[in-house]
């Protein structure tokens, strides 16, 4: 059977791993490369790494940084952040990247990301949408680390994405990110019932029933948490147990028989 | 001693790559490995790997554009008998045919076409945590493992690798199947016979079961 994916994302900022809240105060968490290598140890599903450098002057460090990164991962790596064309994609998979995560080159170009897709197959191909509630019941997607709303509705550009080739949808919820107080379970859900590829749930996780509730209520087929792993409020192996305890199925942080 | 890690312009090379250094330090291998596109450079190399990602055929045009590297492969795996591991979509290549949008010659090694995963009618509430069988199948899988082979040895029954992909192949004589998956039905994982294996799921990607495959991989002298 498939698991269910645990997956820590380290949001990078000038080399080092930071986390805010809303997208805005942030703090130190910390080197990637360290990082990774104990999510690597610990067992975790994968690894996303999203440069949130606001400028793009700093794309040698960042690809520097990939490269060391990917050196500890023998776990898939998604890295994301300021991925604009072709050439950006390629380097990053020569870096050691597995897949990368598109997010604002898709809403000025949507067409990127059929052309991405083509290129490299829809498997490496991750789209991220940052959504806002703007009434009840309706998300709109934002970029820019969400000044720039771009009055599309989440549910239908995430539609619309994966029929251009998005092999998995990146789903942040600005309202939660960074609260603690969970996903948002309405925005997850409608996203993952409108697609027919795999969703990550991202931004809120507070504790470990979020996750549980992000895949049982959000229908989401992996989730995603930063500063819960960052700063040692709980370990993988914490998280894989908990779901387990609650019935999803898992990948244990030991394989028997090796 | 040498690995050759075949270069045609598709996949995570740099993954596969430093997975097979990490692989060879843990068993103290002391052969070459070389990322390479150099045909001359695959027909003596004593392991050869071809991995690959992407549309089948997008990368059977990436190998046919290799100048000499079908007939190097073909010379070196069905003639010479040098152990090859394909890797996703260098597995599927495997294949007399590949099916996905257009049909496309394989290497014809293994008797079998490449297919469209199709997700069960039911599959909205089925599935990992009743979420759907989604295509890509992506993420974490249980190998069900037919029976012993060398690359597999120490890998037990339910062993979890990593899988990523929308198409499968389906071998025409199934004794070609060495291990599968579960999802909404059988997935091919690893196929092989002879000197020759093909793992739809990534071994470089695959942590410990993987790095342990890739080692029994280097040890391999069928």
């Amino acid at each position: 059977m498939l698991k269910v994916r645990i997956i820590p994302c380290l949001d990078v900022k000038d080399g080092r791993v930071v986390k805010g809240v809303k997208f805005a105060d942030l703090r130190d968490a910390g080197d990637p490369v360290e990082q990774a290598r104990l999510y690597d140890t610990e067992g975790a599903d994968e690894l996303c790494f999203l440069d949130i450098t606001a400028s793009s002057d700093n794309r040698d460090t960042l690809f520097d940084v990939v490269a060391r990164t990917a050196e500890q991962c023998f776990m898939p790596l998604t890295v994301g952040g300021g991925v604009r064309t072709t050439d950006d994609i390629r380097k990053l998979l020569l870096a050691g990247a597995d897949k990368v995560s598109i997010n604002t080159a898709a809403v000025n170009n949507p067409e990127f990301v059929k052309q991405a897709a083509e290129k490299f197959g829809s498997q490496c191909i991750v789209v991220a949408l940052d959504a806002k509630q703007i009434k009840p019941g309706t998300f709109e997607i934002f970029t820019h680390g969400g000044r720039n709303a771009t009055g599309h509705d989440a549910v239908a550009w995430a539609m619309r994405m994966a029929k251009y080739g998005a092999g998995e949808i990146l789903l942040t919820s600005m309202d939660r990110d960074g609260t603690k107080a969970g996903y948002d379970i309405p925005l997850t859900r409608a996203v993952a019932n409108a697609v027919p590829v795999p969703v990550i749930a991202s931004g809120g996780v507070g504790n470990l029933d979020h996750m549980v509730a992000g895949v049982r209520e959000g229908h989401a087929t992996a989730v995603l948490a930063a500063s819960i792993f960052h700063f040692g409020q709980y370990t993988i192996r914490q998280a894989k147990v908990h779901l387990s305890q609650a019935g999803l199925p898992v990948r244990p942080t030991k394989e028997r028989g090796n | 001693m040498s690995v050759a890690i075949i270069d045609y312009g598709s996949g995570n090379l740099r993954s596969a790559a430093k997975a097979f250094e990490r692989a060879a330090r843990d068993v103290g291998y002391t052969g070459a490995i070389a990322v390479t596109s150099d045909a001359d450079a695959v027909a003596k190399a004593d392991h050869i790997v071809l991995p690959g990602v992407g549309a089948f055929l997008d990368c059977r045009r990436g190998l046919n554009a290799v100048p000499g590297m079908v007939d190097a492969l073909n010379e070196a795996v069905m003639i010479k008998a040098r152990p090859f591991l394909g890797i996703c979509v260098g597995m599927q290549l495997m294949a007399t045919r590949g099916l996905e949008h257009h049909e496309t010659l394989g290497l014809n090694w293994i008797a079998g076409d490449v297919v469209t995963l199709v997700a069960p009618p039911d599959a909205a509430s089925l599935g990992p945590g009743g979420t759907g069988f989604r295509i890509p199948h992506m993420g974490w899988n249980e190998l069900r493992i037919a029976g012993p082979h060398p690359v597999l040895r120490g890998i037990a029954p339910g062993a979890h690798a990593y899988f990523v992909h929308s198409y499968q192949i389906q071998c025409a004589d199934q004794s070609h199947v060495l291990a599968d998956v579960d999802y909404g039905g059988p997935i091919t994982a690893l196929i092989g016979r002879d000197n020759m294996v093909g793992t739809q799921f990534h071994p470089e990607k695959s942590q410990a079961t993987g790095l342990r495959l890739i080692t029994n991989f280097l040890a391999w002298a069928p």
